[in-house]
């Protein structure tokens, strides 16, 4: 369904003086429809626009993301299409990336921290401050419980066996290294991410 | 990839297979279409589906999933049977001319020194004959009936069309007309490229089936020229950066190494890889290693790193042993994992044998999820009927499903799959209460901090040396990162002579200015120069090209050194010079190494020193025989899948790869051909990206619900109509999907018995706006390439029946 | 590569054309501008395209269209036909090559075609519906729409669709709103291997006889353009590999041809004008062959055609 809510169809109704007349009758209303802007207009006038790159393959197609300031004066991607200024995709995208907006408005979009209670069968919505305050309980008991500082032999070898971290490969470079740091910086040795997968 | 995207453009033949670019990389695979229409270039797609990359190409060869070291091995043997090699090329830039050592063989299927007990390998005698001197005795006659060239000829030998059909099931001429169209590139004036992917990798021999593609590069000489090379096509958008970033069991940034137990000291760690050269003069870059470690140790543990404290060296996590992503959930399922963060990860859809994982997931204490949108993984405990039929009372795990930000509410860069890092810049503001993952893991890392602050405990030394030295500690910028990334001189930095070549502070321009005394930082040499003193060269946009041949130098920055085709030395031939005026690349000015990248050598060696170009290599050239740095062999073998419908046509009586790792309990889930005489392979869907675009309206909307593709014959074997729901079980579980009957899947011949095949999307799940599915993933066998330990999703074993009921 | 279109720009720009370009309006006589505009067309190059569907992705997207997610039938379409939401369709066809022995893969992206002489506007009743502007683009005004569906029956493509929610016809607008200001289609530029092209109608002939250079050389012998003269061309043109044989692509008519039914009507209104009761008795008489059955038969079409005075042009 086009969504687009069409001024001109208040003004045919209201305003054609044919209600009477057979042509009326059938819906012409050919003398205000002559003055209708039948182009709908250009959507991209009064958007922002960011150089940005696709979040799916690693073609990484160069994107121009174009947004506007919503009701609650946050900015909001209104459109996206290629880049033609990239010399990989030229400002082609895939169905994937041509997609791509309804990604950013996806009905599965996690709005807030969730937190599902052991056998619960549903999440409940919990503050950052809750989610956060508890995982790093949940990690220093464990860390605590099973860090090992030195093996038999007396080798230093700081390693936390009992947590594992799946590291994205969608996510930045430098969120890559803030993971690294962060997860060998705790003591993980299990850390893996889609390369292998 | 060694080369790049546009670089494909340049190519006289693309070979796909392993893969099926135009389904999975449209927009990459524009590049061929541009070949084929500019250059008259040809197009053979080899894959067990006639695909969309197949319904462009000029010739498509079927065969039968799992087979293609057979196939590869059946081109190499025309290659070097009919003498169409580059003979220049593998005499000076290979290792064709080494002699191997006399106890080394090949017998029966199995290579010198395998130990069926622990399913692996002494590999002592795949090695060079040494010389007193210290280095590798070569032949360049190349007749030395021990050399690698005589070796190899006589173990290809066997792959003949003949037995190529046999085994792979792919008809006599296809074949043929493959390795003609591969063989007319082994001629200096024309290049081929092969394009891959999953399809060669998820294989118990997937290794093995880049180095046979490797191989044949070699042999036909293009390895370093425009529209040549291997090019692996990875999937996540910054699967090569995050691989980069070394966010794997065993890495280290740059692709250093993990320390070990074994390991006790920095020093101890440094001595094993600093390779020497095996040859007189060459370059075997990893002399280098303590530099890059070094630095790296440097922007880890920052002033805390001192060269009296081995910079840290004791601090470091030590591996044990590998956590590759198969044993990760084996340990899990063993109940020994407390916790597990998933960060943009869906591996109750991509890890194989779901309900292993499942069983694994359920183990744990708790589950943390980072991702922008819900995943099938965080509902785990939830009932989905026959999709996900597990008890949520009995599941007592705490779950945690965190916002993040998705690409547009973020910046920074990405390195794609030819590694090219470009930035991202941010376009709009975070979703609800979404925040980025760096938010997040650097507010968890602090909170931790804070906690053993005020408690104590276990390891508090490692994690407070830490170096966190960021302007908002809770909010590391992007930019800040990325210079780190790079390095930076930590004191004025002086040349023999004296003069300061790069003031302290100053961000560095390439990692030859990298030092081991601690005078340098830089977590990833390899990226060194993307940040350097003249600011971020992610964000270049000049998209000129004045050679024509697609470089483009001057947009983003490709690692290493901004080098747009790696090993380019070797487009020109040992005098320096190009090996065609069609496939003029680098070449020596007489002066220096010139041309449109930026050499992969010291640019002021001139030919006559006759370096290799294979400068990572300690021999300086490229290894056609792997020596010991594969578990399964040093030259490529066909073995059959786990599950497999034949036995080994060759050496009946080994099952699957006699190297890779089966876990217990694993290997009695295999199934055989008596109960599923179907081959079934998975593979991505043009619509859908992995689990994720299940959950995107549009591309639920082009392709919204699971499916089996299957043969007319097979269909009508099976009494199952187009459209009709079918059941299709292996030994771990089954799943059921709408049967797409196709003339594009045939039955096969092999070893004189009709074998069917299935082919099975994996893009869906029971999260998102598509229709709901079990995951393919409960069909797969829980085993791994012998080295990669990547899971062998492309070849098992299911049976089909249809699912009474009326037609969709 | 074809060069790409330079990206669109973030702020307000006036239209290249408008309702000062029309020569056609349905259903109503109007001087044509003095001056026509360069005809544009869209090439879609069936040889190259992978079938990936970005297109129908790209026109969702840009034309704010929400389609339903559907089912699998056993087939690729989805959905399964053009809808009032999906104005371009990929068609897919496995033909097993008799002479080569090959099996093709036909993919052909299906839509409007944006005729030169288009049925659906001929067949049109409601005055203002459907119009052409100079540089080629057949447009539905969605205000002046009666959703009787005459058009659906005028076009010898088989495009339009009629919406049960508001009851207007839908097709794809060749993105007039893009053109106008210098865009390509959204389809169009998303195409990942530039099997979509769009420029000027000569352009695009002339991209379209090096693409056909190429396949013939690849043993392509009968590949040609498809610019069918029977609706006097279009601004949406295939280059087949197969240009003699149309109809292996999904049905598309190998000499599609507006209905003579439809010329009648055109001839009514040339005799009465638009006065009501001409067209009354028109539209009555469209109806009742048009929408009573819902299709015409033979019998109809020879009627028609007599009527007309023999003409099907």
């Amino acid at each position: 369904m086009n969504m687009e809510l069409s001024r001109r169809s208040f003004m045919v109704g209201a305003g054609a003086g044919l209600a009477g007349t057979t042509l009326g009758a059938l819906g012409f209303g050919e003398i205000e429809a002559a003055h209708a802007a039948m182009i709908r207009p250009y959507k991209l006038a009064q958007t922002k626009e960011a150089r940005s790159s696709c979040p799916y393959c690693a073609v990484c197609c160069g994107m121009m993301v174009f947004s506007a300031k919503n009701a609650e004066g946050k900015m909001e991607v209104t459109h996206i299409e290629g880049d033609s200024d990239n010399p990989i995709n030229r400002g082609t995208l895939c169905p994937k990336g041509a997609g791509a907006l309804d990604y950013v408005r996806a009905k599965t979009r996690v709005k807030y921290p969730m937190y599902r209670k052991p056998g619960s069968d549903k999440f409940e919505q919990v503050s950052w401050d809750f989610a956060m305050d508890r995982i790093a309980k949940l990690v220093k008991e464990d860390r605590d419980a099973n860090f090992i500082e030195k093996n038999k032999d007396g080798v230093a070898v700081n390693r936390w066996p009992t947590m594992a971290f799946l590291s994205g490969s969608s996510c930045t470079n430098e969120t890559g290294w803030i993971t690294w740091k962060v997860a060998r910086g705790l003591g993980m040795l299990q850390i893996e991410n889609q390369a292998r997968i | 990839m060694t080369n790049s995207w546009m670089d494909i453009g340049n190519a006289d033949v693309v070979w796909i297979m392993g893969g099926n670019a135009a389904e999975a990389h449209p927009c990459g695979f524009k590049w061929v279409t541009e070949a084929k229409h500019n250059r008259g270039a040809k197009l053979m797609v080899v894959d067990p589906r006639f695909t969309r990359s197949a319904a462009v190409a000029d010739h498509y060869s079927p065969l039968r999933a799992g087979t293609d070291v057979a196939f590869l091995s059946g081109v190499i043997n025309y290659l070097l049977t009919n003498d169409k090699i580059q003979k220049e090329y593998v005499k000076h830039y290979t290792n064709a001319s080494y002699i191997v050592r006399d106890d080394f063989d090949f017998n029966e299927g199995l290579f010198t020194g395998y130990n069926e007990g622990t399913r692996s390998y002494n590999r002592s005698s795949w090695e060079y004959v040494m010389e007193p001197d210290g280095f590798a005795k070569r032949d360049l006659t190349l007749s030395d009936p021990r050399c690698v060239y005589q070796l190899m000829k006589k173990h290809f030998s066997v792959y003949t069309p003949e037995v190529v059909e046999r085994i792979t099931g792919a008809p006599k001429d296809k074949f043929l007309k493959v390795a003609e169209w591969a063989a007319s590139t082994a001629t200096g004036d024309r290049s081929m490229t092969i394009m891959y992917a999953l399809g060669w990798t998820q294989h118990s021999h997937g290794a093995q089936n880049i180095r046979c593609a490797a191989m044949i590069q070699l042999l036909c000489g293009n390895v370093g020229i425009p529209g040549g090379g291997i090019n692996a096509l990875r999937g996540h958008s910054n699967v090569q950066g995050i691989t980069d970033i070394g966010t794997l069991t065993a890495s280290l940034p740059g692709y250093l190494a993990m320390p070990t137990d074994s390991e006790p000291t920095l020093d101890s760690h440094l001595v094993k890889r600093a390779f020497k050269p095996l040859q007189p003069d060459q370059t075997s870059y990893w002399q280098n290693y303590r530099k890059f470690y070094v630095s790296f140790l440097k922007s880890l543990y920052g002033p805390k790193a001192t060269p009296e404290n081995e910079f840290g060296y004791q601090w470091m996590p030590k591996l044990d042993i590998a956590y590759d992503v198969l044993r990760m959930f084996d340990v899990m399922h063993q109940g020994k994992t407390t916790g597990l963060f998933c960060q943009g990860f869906n591996p109750l859809m991509s890890v194989s044998h779901k309900a292993k994982t499942i069983a694994a997931l359920s183990k744990l204490k708790f589950l943390v999820s980072m991702d922008p949108i819900e995943t099938d993984t965080v509902r785990f405990w939830e009932n989905h009927g026959e999709y996900n039929n597990v008890d949520p009372t009995k599941i007592q795990t705490e779950v945690f499903m965190l916002p993040v930000t998705s690409f547009v509410e973020e910046d920074g860069s990405f390195t794609n799959s030819s590694r090219l890092i470009q930035w991202r810049w941010q376009a709009a503001d975070p979703y609800f209460e979404s925040k980025k993952d760096i938010e997040i893991l650097s507010d968890l890392f602090l909170r931790v901090r804070t906690l053993y602050e005020k408690e104590g405990g276990k390891g508090v030394e490692p994690l407070m040396a830490i170096d966190w030295n960021y302007k908002d500690p809770r909010h590391p910028s992007s930019d800040e990162l990325a210079k780190e990334l790079n390095g930076k001189a930590l004191v004025d930095l002086k040349d023999a002579e004296g003069k300061v070549v790069r003031a302290a502070g100053q961000q560095l321009a390439t990692f030859g200015e990298m030092r081991d005394d601690g005078s340098t930082d830089g977590v990833q040499w390899i990226y060194t120069g993307f940040y350097g003193p003249n600011g971020n060269f992610a964000q270049r946009r000049d998209n000129s090209d004045p050679s024509g041949l697609g470089v483009y130098a001057s947009w983003g920055f490709s690692w290493p050194a901004n080098r747009r085709i790696q090993y380019n030395r070797a487009s020109a031939d040992p005098e320096g010079k190009p090996w065609s005026e069609a496939k003029k690349y680098m070449f020596w000015n007489g002066q220096r190494w010139t041309g449109p990248d930026v050499p992969d050598y010291v640019p002021t060696i001139p030919p006559e020193r006759a370096v290799g170009p294979f400068i990572m290599n300690q021999e300086g050239v490229s290894r056609l025989f792997t020596r010991g740095f594969l578990a399964d062999g040093p030259f490529p073998v066909h073995y059959e899948p786990f599950e497999s419908p034949v036995a080994n046509p060759l050496y009946p009586k080994i099952k699957g790869n006699p190297a890779a790792r089966v876990f217990k309990n694993d290997m009695e889930v295999f199934g055989d051909a008596k109960d599923f005489p179907i081959v079934a392979t998975t593979y991505r869907l043009v619509e859908h990206f992995h689990y994720w675009t299940k959950s995107v309206h549009a591309n639920a909307v082009i392709q919204p619900e699971f499916f089996v593709e299957m043969s007319e014959e097979l269909a009508r074997e099976k009494s199952i109509r187009p459209g009709q729901m079918v059941r299709v079980w292996s030994n771990r579980g089954e799943v059921k999907g709408k049967a797409v009957v196709t003339k594009r899947l045939k039955p096969l011949k092999i070893d004189g018995k009709t074998v069917h095949s299935v082919g099975l999307p994996l893009n869906f799940g029971f999260i998102g706006e598509a229709k709901k599915a079990a995951p393919v993933n409960t069909l797969t066998p829980f085993v791994g390439d012998a080295n990669a330990q990547t899971p062998e999703f492309k070849a098992f074993l299911v049976n089909v029946e249809p699912v009474p009921g009326p037609v969709a | 590569m074809f060069p790409p279109i330079a990206n669109p720009k973030a702020e307000a720009i006036t239209p290249k054309f408008g309702e000062q370009d029309l020569i056609r309006r349905s259903a109503s006589s109007i001087t044509p501008a003095a001056k026509r505009q360069t005809e544009v067309a869209k090439l879609i190059d069936v040889s190259k395209c992978i079938g990936c569907k970005a297109c129908q992705v790209a026109c969702l997207e840009w034309n704010n269209l929400i389609e339903e997610v559907g089912i699998n039938v056993g087939v690729y379409e989805n959905p399964h036909d053009l809808t009032p939401n999906t104005w371009t369709l990929m068609r897919y066809t496995e033909w097993e090559n008799p002479e080569s022995g090959n099996l093709e893969w036909l993919i052909r992206k299906d839509g409007c075609m944006h005729c030169e002489d288009p049925g659906c506007l001929k067949a049109c009743p409601a005055p203002g519906a459907i119009v052409q502007y100079s540089n080629g683009i057949v447009d539905f005004v969605k205000d002046n729409c009666i959703g009787c569906g005459y058009c659906v029956k005028g076009c010898p493509f088989n495009i339009p669709r009629i919406s049960k929610v508001d009851h207007k016809a839908y097709k794809c607008t060749l993105c007039s709103d893009r053109v106008a200001v210098g865009q390509g289609p959204a389809c169009q530029k998303a195409c990942p291997t530039q099997a979509i092209v769009f420029g000027t109608k000569d352009e695009m002939k002339q991209w379209a006889d090096k693409r056909i250079k190429d396949l013939k050389s690849r043993g392509y012998q009968n590949a040609g353009l498809y610019d069918p003269p029977g609706v006097g061309g279009t601004h949406v043109m295939y280059v087949l590999q197969h240009a003699d044989k149309p109809q292996l692509y999904a049905g598309l008519p190998d000499n599609p041809a507006i209905s003579p039914i439809v010329e009648l009507w055109k001839g009514l209104t040339k005799y009465a004008g638009l006065t009501a009761i001409g067209a009354f008795a028109a539209i009555g008489f469209l109806h009742h062959i048009v929408s009573g059955a819902n299709r015409v038969s033979d019998e109809d079409e020879r009627n028609a055609k007599r009527l007309a005075g023999g003409s099907t042009k």
